[in-house]
């Protein structure tokens, strides 16, 4: 009984939230559109809430829960505390924008809550099962919230795309577990990890079944050849859920990635390198040379947000405590500067309703000369031009890969970045040069606030922002590498 | 051998028998309900081998979910849905030989891999702790103390799956009439009927 409190109290951010989702909900089926907005900001408040509960100190640095099935440390800390806030932002972009729609509802903030939820338990997963169990809540939320807009035919195309690859993805994930409990005889991480270590360079079944498993989680960040699903659902669901789809879920997936790849499976290293490497060139790749062509611009986001999880895999690949805090420190500053730019893309509203084609930009500059500032730090922070804060997360990631001998990945990025470069830089160039169309109307509180303060920590906040972040990525870096 | 040692290695075989040949129907007839009807016997047939293996409760599950849910989904599917089976099975003759040859692969892969697979020496077979716990009961000591956590967990998913479903298809639109009990209730001959007296030659306009 002490145990199960014990438990219990380890996990208040869940239980919080859970506790929040099932009285919001009955206040939401209870109250109906009337309460639809309170509700969706109270949950931008429990998120935040938990968020901070997620933020309470772990005696010794490592808590196993539940007789292993989920496991606290400072890794679980840094993917919670990043995953709840940019839910929360994410959610709050979304309610101005579902207001302005007149298409509020309650169980669009339950649904973003109980994604979250899922994200939670995938950051802290340390058994196949709680791994499975997390993929699955947050992506049966994010295939309603693609297909939430029922009224139009692209947001259910999209929710329809999603939900069926999707279903393919946890089958490829679900066969590569199988194989992995089949030839190590445990669903628990450390058990795996014995096999794993026992068997010497790792018998040829637990191979194909990292592959399997490494291609389910492949799907859920998008990594090529796994992002068919990416532009077509990033254009077709309502731009706010855009925003959260291209946000939190991509920064669980890569915890729990790290987490699979860096616990169970650090000794086979030199196996499953070759296909992380393989991902993350396909994917600066593909990614950059499909965003030139793109004219809607949540469909060269969505290529954009495919080529960084390039990058963060570049990160990856190099298997070393500095690759994973090289790979949290990127992923925080994606996450910073997607959430910026889709605040930005969001005041793309005109008087008759959202626009979202690329050359609407036009002279934003002379508009509105704030929102195209805050625009531009952010573009080329992205494209990762030096003086700003994305050129550091890019060093960051190729020292890491130049440090485990993988010079020639350095090299492929840097090059593929100068096409990202030219990608950004285009949509700079009809902010700023070409003849203005007609204005956007007022952006509201949230999307100038957002945009603003991501814009802000770009530069002049970078100086604060960088080495707090770097502290932080290499600390919960380090909890992956305490046994082995 | 004596013919209660012979008993069992007789029933296997007719079960395992019969799911390979209703498992070999499902996919060679040419009505799609009686392959529906097909998979059902297969089930049927896989769940008693199940009760032969001692798990009992593994094979009251596979009926009830399979059988009693999945299946009659797709006899429903199959019998709503107006799916033209001939014209799906148009170009049989084009893509045949494609086929054969991806079929004989994989045939021989599959043989290839039965003839050199070896289980690892290290993987301790799972079997009942106590002979004298039900299936049943054994599911049930773990399933609400050690695996609690996955139990709760399943549990919400199936709520998102619920929420989901409700929010992508009731509509609260204007104009639909809805059943409503207490103005059924209430109503009285008075207010339903009414009396025309209907003169000879003439009709009601």
């Amino acid at each position: 009984m002490a145990d199960l409190v014990s438990n219990i109290t380890a996990m208040a951010p869940e239980v919080f939230l859970v506790v929040t989702a099932l009285v919001l909900l009955l206040v939401g089926a209870f109250g109906g559109r009337r309460m639809a907005g309170p509700v969706n900001l109270a949950i931008v408040v429990a998120l935040i809430i938990a968020a901070g509960l997620a933020l309470r100190d772990i005696p010794n640095g490592s808590l196993e829960l539940f007789g292993g099935a989920l496991v606290l440390d400072h890794l679980s800390t840094f993917g919670k505390f990043s995953a709840l806030i940019a839910s929360a932002l994410s959610l709050w972009l979304a309610h101005g924008y579902l207001k302005t729609e007149n298409r509020l509802s309650a169980e669009f903030g339950i649904l973003v809550l109980f994604a979250s939820l899922g994200m939670l338990i995938m950051v802290s997963a340390n058994d196949l099962l709680s791994l499975y169990i997390g993929v699955e809540m947050q992506s049966l939320s994010l295939y309603v919230l693609a297909a939430s807009n029922r009224d139009s035919l692209r947001s259910s195309e999209s929710g329809l795309k999603y939900f069926v690859l999707g279903a393919l993805s946890s089958g490829l994930l679900l066969y590569g577990a199988s194989l992995i409990y089949g030839f190590s005889g445990s669903l628990r991480f450390e058990g795996i990890a014995a096999a794993a270590t026992g068997s010497g360079s790792g018998s040829v079944g637990l191979i194909v079944g990292i592959v399997f498993l490494l291609c389910g989680l492949a799907f859920k960040i998008s990594a090529v050849p796994f992002h068919m699903w990416t532009p077509d659902v990033y254009e077709g669901a309502p731009t706010p859920v855009t925003t959260f789809f291209s946000t939190a879920p991509k920064i669980a997936a890569m915890v729990l990635i790290a987490r699979v790849l860096f616990g169970p499976f650090h000794h086979l290293v030199a196996d499953w390198q070759q296909v992380v490497i393989a991902l993350s060139v396909l994917s600066m790749c593909i990614g950059y040379l499909g965003a030139i062509m793109q004219t809607n611009i949540k469909r060269l986001m969505a290529y954009s947000s495919i080529a960084n999880m390039g990058y963060a895999l570049i990160a990856m690949a190099s298997g070393t405590v500095q690759g994973l805090s090289g790979l949290l420190f990127y992923m925080g500053l994606y996450l910073i500067t997607t959430l910026g730019i889709f605040a930005c893309i969001l005041a793309m509203r005109r008087s008759e309703g959202m626009v979202e084609q690329i050359d609407d930009l036009a002279g934003l500059s002379r508009a509105k000369p704030g929102l195209a500032l805050a625009l531009t730090a952010l573009l080329f922070s992205v494209a990762g031009i030096p003086p700003l804060a994305g050129f550091f997360g890019k060093y960051f990631v190729f020292m890491a890969a130049v440090d485990a001998n993988l010079t020639w990945l350095a090299i492929l990025g840097a090059v593929a970045s100068v096409v990202g470069a030219f990608v950004y830089l285009r949509l700079i160039k009809i902010v700023w040069f070409d003849e203005p169309a007609e204005p956007f109307v007022p952006a509201s509180f949230a999307q100038i606030s957002l945009a603003g303060v991501s814009a802000l920590l770009m530069l002049p906040g970078a100086i604060w922002l960088l080495p707090a972040l770097a502290k932080w990525s290499q600390i919960a870096a380090a909890a992956m590498f305490v046994h082995g | 051998m004596e013919f209660a040692n012979l008993l069992p290695v007789i029933a296997f075989y007719l079960f395992a028998g019969s799911a390979c040949f209703c498992a070999l129907m499902v996919v060679i007839a040419r009505n799609p309900v009686r392959s529906v009807l097909f998979l059902v016997a297969t089930f049927f047939s896989v769940a008693a081998l199940f009760v032969m293996l001692g798990a009992e409760f593994l094979a009251m599950l596979l009926v009830v979910v399979y059988v009693g849910a999945v299946a009659v989904l797709f006899l429903f599917v199959v019998m709503m849905l107006d799916v033209d089976f001939v014209e799906l099975k148009q170009g049989f003759a084009e893509y045949l030989p494609l086929g054969g040859l991806l079929a004989f692969v994989l045939t021989v892969e599959l043989i290839v891999l039965g003839a050199t697979f070896r289980l690892p020496e290290n993987v301790v077979a799972q079997v009942p702790i106590d002979p004298g716990v039900s299936n049943l009961e054994a599911f049930g000591l773990v399933l609400y103390t050690e695996y609690a956590f996955f139990f709760e967990a399943a549990g919400l998913i199936l709520l998102v799956a619920m929420i989901g479903a409700i929010l992508l298809t009731l509509t609260d639109k204007k104009g639909v009439k809805r059943q409503s009990v207490s103005a059924q209730v209430a109503r009285t001959p008075k207010d339903g009927l009414k009396l025309v007296d209907v003169k000879p030659g003439e009709g009601i306009i």
